[in-house]
Parts: structure tokens; C-alpha cells; sequence
């Protein structure tokens, strides 16, 4: 692979940075709110996958005309439609939830909830499960 | 017959449709009786089906009338038809249950939502089981994967709420990694079609976006199957989430990820993945058994290291969840079929003894191992049934679960694979190991001497409660409709793909 064939995949490039980084987040922030932040990263890192990969060169959008003959593949804007829908559906419960467990822990740090979770559980084996 | 003709969408469409009504019915006992009647009619439709399916063959539906592989395509063989019919039966049996259990657990101004949340899980199984288009299973993935973790955060105290944060983060990860996966498949197929994809994929020429998108979906599905060592989220939220919950997600929820797996490794990857040629010893079915093998092992000592009965039968189902993904392994139609038959009889196990803990939770106040000396004597016929269940785990002769354990060790046998013999009996005598620590407690242990009497749980509970544990002897005693039905659904699963 030359640098001009890697440097012309920019934007896979960009998907895979903001894959990572998101990825990241979502495994190393202690914050619950912060790890939504991470998810949704990662999320939307994988719509740039699908709409990069339909997209063609000077394609326009996919409407019937006689002054168009090249076009943009329809198919992954689509898809990636809906998993915007499934995304936004994702974050505002998982928000939901993070205000439900502020309401009954007072915190929404994942160490500090670990610890509240030891106290209402003594053994230690009973606890919600462990960091993801 | 038009109606007959469009019976494949109905199956999923009519739980979709009549979970929003409960809200607008409001009253939980009214949203009852109506989700159990939603359920009993996709038990009918599913049936029906199923009895389609084995009279003619594949049942391909055109959704809209467009042609597959433009339009999305809902395609049904026997495989699919045995998991509608066995989601929608246990959909049944826990709704028979779930008034009673719900009064005493859920609030009552929630009592309604749940309802909801449950006829749109049944949906999004339901659909995954019959969907043949790869990217609309991602959304039924979703319906059902949401529905859940909302569901599991109806529990009692406020662990529930950190079980579903973790389940909903762990699960979304799972979800998008299926969406890369599948992102990278259709770059070199431009196909969405499961078949389609499949006879697109072995004449690709790029076997590495091949690798790595089949690596993706793979590790996205074993998130949501919980195969080990992916399987963080589940004791969390088998634990903490509504008994009843707890025995339909561990009974079906797995079960259909389990499904799709298998419907995506064996119609989609296998033709393309045995012209593949990976470096010598590793080979991807090696790889699924090495994790299956470890994964029965270590969540069984997990299992057995667990105080309370919820978490430790949480672990339990991921024992037999690895159990089953190794027997898909072998590869030989019988180990498939053993495979396939053990999922069918570990539901109906799974929802029997996890049903039995909800009442013992309901009379007892608590599934401890400490706080349940003399429970046998207490609550004779729900400890009862727990017992079923619990034998029927471990698999004595006899019970169900012996049926799929004795098929998967023959495989193993066919095969002289001694390894995986040893091992699959390994794993039983630990399920004899956990299981007789609790039959020790309930049963050879007196009562504390200031116990109250406690009556035994509700009619209601009872009898769906009774159903299934005696299927657990029926199926055991009476296996031609399991395993002829698995063996059906094998033969369907591997036709194309036997190498």
C-alpha cells in the first residue's frame, strides 16, 4: 500500500481512530455519564464506515434525472437511518438509567457504586457484576 | 388462506403491535389477560408454522412483495420454526405465571410498562428468528436487546439498575460490533440476503475484509450469547432483574442469540470460511470448542462457588450455553442435533427451576443458600419443581436434560474426541456438585425453629410452574418430538454446509 492509496482512505482512517477512542472511553472512565459519551463515540464512528463506504466519486444523491448519471449507493444511508434510531434509543435509556442510579446511590462513579454495592451485599459475590 | 399466506410476518408484527396497547389499557390485570392472549396466538401462529415447515419445506415470505435479494426476505426452515414455537410456548407459560409474581415485585404503577416491555421482547425474539436478512436482524437484535435491559431494571432494590447499566453498555457494544461486522461483509458482497451473502462471500476475492468482518460479527453475537469469556453482564442480570424476567430472558433471550450464531456461522460463513485456508492447527471451529470446553468448566466452578441461588444458576447458564456451542463445533449431524435438543430441554429446565425461585422468593422472602434450611419441608411442591429442574440440569437419565448431555457425548464419541467426553461428564458431576449443596440445605436441613408456617405460592403460579417442570420428565421419557424436531432443524442448519 502506497501513502497516497492510505492517505485517499482518510476517512477509514478517521472511523477507526474514532472507533478506538470511543471504545476506550467506554472501557477505562469510571463516569457512568462518560461512558455513554464513549458508546455513543463508537456508535457513530461506525455510521462514517457505512455512509464511506457507499459514497462514490462525484456521485450525486440517488433521484431520477437526466442530467445525473453517476450516484451515490442509497443502501448504507439508509441502514445507518436506523441505526441512528437504535443509537438515540440506546443513549436516552442508558441516560435514564444513569439518573435512576444517582436517585439511588447518590454517585455515579463506578468505584464508589462498587463500594455501595459491597455494603448491601457483605459476601461481595451478589454485586451488579463487574466493570465492563 | 391469504391470511395463511402472511402468517410468517404476523408472528412478529402482533406482539409489535399489541405491546403499546397494554399502556392504553392501564389496569395490570387487564394488561394481563391481554398479553397472555397475544402470546397464545403467536403459540398458534408459531405452530402453525411449524407444521408448514415440515409438510413443504422453506417457507420464503417477500416482505412487500419485493423480490429477495433487493427486498427483505422472511425465511423460515425447521430450525426457525422450532425456535418460534419454543419462544412463544415459554412466552405462554411465564405470562400463565406472571400476574401474581409481578403484584408482589414490580410497583403497580409500573405493572403495565412491564407488560409492554414483554410482549416487545417477544417481538424482537421472534423476529430474529425469522428474519433471512442480516441488517433487519441487527433491528430485532435491538427491539429485544432494549426491551431487556429496561425489563431487568424493574427489579427490587437498586442493584437491578447497575445490572442493566452494565448489560445495556456491554450489550450495545455487542450490537455495534454485529453492525461493523456486517458493515465490512457488505463493502466486498453489496448483498444483505442471508443466502445471498453466503453465495456472494465464496466468491469474494478479499479473504482478509472476509476474516476480520466474520471476526466482528462472531465476538458481537458471543457478547450477546454470553459465551465465555464474554459473559460479564449476565450473572448481574439474571440476578437482580423480576423473577419472572429472569426466567424468560434465561429460557429464550441466550437461546435466540445462540440461533442467530449458529444461523449466521453455519448458512452465511461456512461455505466461504471451508475455502479458506488458516495457518495448520487453527481452525475456527477449534476455536469455538476450546472456548465452549473452558467456558462449561469455569462458570460450573463459578456456579459452585455462589451463596445465592439466582447468581449461581445465572452461572449455570452459562455452563450450558458453552456446552452447547462446543457440541455445534463437532460439526457431525449428530453433535448438532445433540446441540440442538439441548437448547430446546435447558429452556424448558432453566424457566422451571428459575420460575420455582420466584415463588420461593415470594413465600421466603429471599433465594440465599443460608436463608433456605428446611425449604423442601416449607414449600414442598415449589421446591418440588425446583427439583425437577435441577436434576433435569444436572441430566439424570430419565429427566430432559439427559437427553441432549447423552447425544453430545455420543458425538463426542463417534468422533473418539476421549477429551471432550471426559469433559462434557466433567461438567456434569459439578452440576451434581452445585446442585446437591442446595438439595442439602432445603431438604436434609431442619427449618430455623422460628420459622412461620408459609402457605404455598398461588394456584396461578403453581400450575404453569407444574407444567413445565413435569415437561421436563415428559421430554425426557418422550423424545420424538425433540429429537426429531432437532434432528429436522440439524439437517436444515447443515445442508449446505457439511464439508
Amino acid at each position: 500500500m502506497t501513502w497516497e492509496t492510505a492517505g485517499g482512505l482518510y476517512n477509514y482512517w478517521i472511523f477507526i481512530l474514532l472507533m478506538m477512542i470511543g471504545f476506550y472511553t467506554v472501557i477505562a472512565r469510571g463516569n457512568l455519564i462518560k461512558k455513554l459519551v464513549g458508546l455513543n463515540i463508537f456508535q457513530t464512528s461506525v455510521f462514517m464506515l457505512y455512509i464511506s463506504m457507499g459514497v462514490v466519486d462525484g456521485g450525486t444523491a440517488p433521484i431520477l434525472s437526466d442530467r445525473f448519471t453517476v450516484y451515490t449507493n442509497p443502501l448504507p444511508s439508509v441502514l445507518i437511518l436506523t441505526a441512528i434510531v437504535v443509537g438515540i434509543a440506546t443513549t436516552a435509556l442508558g441516560l435514564a438509567l444513569v439518573v435512576r442510579i444517582r436517585e439511588a446511590y447518590g454517585t455515579i462513579e463506578e468505584d464508589e457504586l462498587l463500594a455501595l454495592d459491597h455494603e448491601d451485599f457483605p459476601a461481595g459475590r451478589t454485586s451488579a457484576g463487574d466493570t465492563p | 388462506m391469504t391470511l395463511l399466506a402472511h402468517l410468517p410476518p404476523l408472528q412478529m408484527v402482533l406482539p409489535l403491535m399489541a405491546g403499546p396497547v397494554c399502556l392504553l389499557l392501564g389496569r395490570p390485570r387487564l394488561c394481563a389477560v391481554w398479553a397472555l392472549a397475544v402470546a397464545g396466538a403467536c403459540l398458534a401462529i408459531a405452530l402453525t408454522l411449524l407444521g408448514q415447515i415440515l409438510d413443504t419445506g422453506v417457507i420464503s415470505y417477500h416482505v412487500g412483495g419485493w423480490e429477495p435479494p433487493w427486498g427483505i426476505e422472511l425465511r423460515l426452515d425447521a430450525l426457525s420454526g422450532l425456535m418460534l414455537s419454543l419462544v412463544s410456548a415459554i412466552a405462554v407459560v411465564v405470562l400463565l405465571y406472571a400476574p401474581a409474581s409481578v403484584r408482589h415485585e414490580i410497583p403497580a404503577d409500573r405493572q403495565g410498562l412491564f407488560y409492554t416491555l414483554f410482549l416487545l421482547n417477544l417481538a424482537g425474539l421472534l423476529g430474529m428468528c425469522t428474519t433471512g436478512d442480516a441488517f433487519n436482524l441487527f433491528v430485532f437484535l435491538e427491539i429485544s436487546s432494549l426491551s431487556t435491559y429496561t425489563l431487568v431494571s424493574l427489579g427490587r432494590g437498586r442493584s437491578a439498575l447497575r445490572a442493566a447499566y452494565v448489560y445495556l453498555v456491554l450489550g450495545t457494544v455487542g450490537a455495534t460490533f454485529y453492525v461493523i461486522g456486517l458493515g465490512l461483509l457488505y463493502m466486498i458482497t453489496g448483498t444483505l440476503n442471508m443466502v445471498d451473502l453466503a453465495q456472494h462471500l465464496v466468491n469474494a476475492d478479499n479473504p482478509r475484509t472476509l476474516l476480520v468482518g466474520a471476526g466482528f460479527v462472531v465476538v458481537g453475537l458471543s457478547i450477546k450469547l454470553a459465551l465465555f469469556p464474554l459473559h460479564k453482564w449476565l450473572p448481574g442480570a439474571y440476578t437482580h432483574a423480576p423473577s419472572v424476567v429472569s426466567a424468560f430472558m434465561a429460557a429464550t433471550g441466550t437461546k435466540v442469540a445462540l440461533y442467530v450464531l449458529l444461523r449466521l456461522a453455519f448458512t452465511v460463513l461456512a461455505p466461504s470460511f471451508s475455502a479458506l485456508h488458516l495457518p495448520h492447527p487453527v481452525t475456527v471451529e477449534g476455536m469455538a470448542l476450546i472456548l465452549g470446553l473452558t467456558g462449561m468448566i469455569s462458570a460450573s466452578v463459578s456456579a459452585f462457588l455462589q451463596t445465592d441461588l439466582k447468581r449461581m444458576l445465572a452461572y449455570s447458564s452459562v455452563a450450558q450455553i458453552g456446552l452447547m456451542v462446543a457440541g455445534a463445533a463437532l460439526l457431525t449431524p449428530t453433535s448438532v442435533t445433540g446441540s440442538l435438543v439441548h437448547l430446546i430441554n435447558h429452556a424448558v429446565l432453566k424457566a422451571t427451576v428459575f420460575l420455582a425461585l420466584g415463588g420461593v422468593l415470594m413465600r421466603l422472602g429471599s433465594v440465599r443458600l443460608e436463608d433456605l434450611a428446611g425449604a423442601g419441608r416449607r414449600l414442598p411442591l415449589t421446591m418440588g419443581a425446583f427439583l425437577l429442574g435441577a436434576l433435569s440440569l444436572v441430566g439424570i437419565p430419565g429427566t430432559a436434560g439427559f437427553i441432549g448431555k447423552w447425544t453430545l457425548l455420543l458425538a463426542a464419541l463417534e468422533q473418539d474426541r476421549w477429551g471432550v467426553a471426559v469433559l462434557i461428564g466433567a461438567g456434569s458431576l459439578l452440576t451434581l456438585a452445585y446442585v446437591w449443596r442446595v438439595v442439602e440445605v432445603a431438604w436434609l436441613r431442619p427449618a430455623p425453629a422460628q420459622a412461620a408456617r408459609v402457605p404455598e405460592i398461588p394456584l396461578s403460579m403453581l400450575v404453569p410452574l407444574g407444567v413445565v417442570g413435569v415437561a421436563n420428565l415428559v421430554f425426557g421419557v418422550y423424545t420424538a418430538p425433540t429429537l426429531g424436531l432437532a434432528r429436522a432443524a440439524s439437517t436444515a442448519l447443515l445442508g449446505g454446509a457439511t464439508p
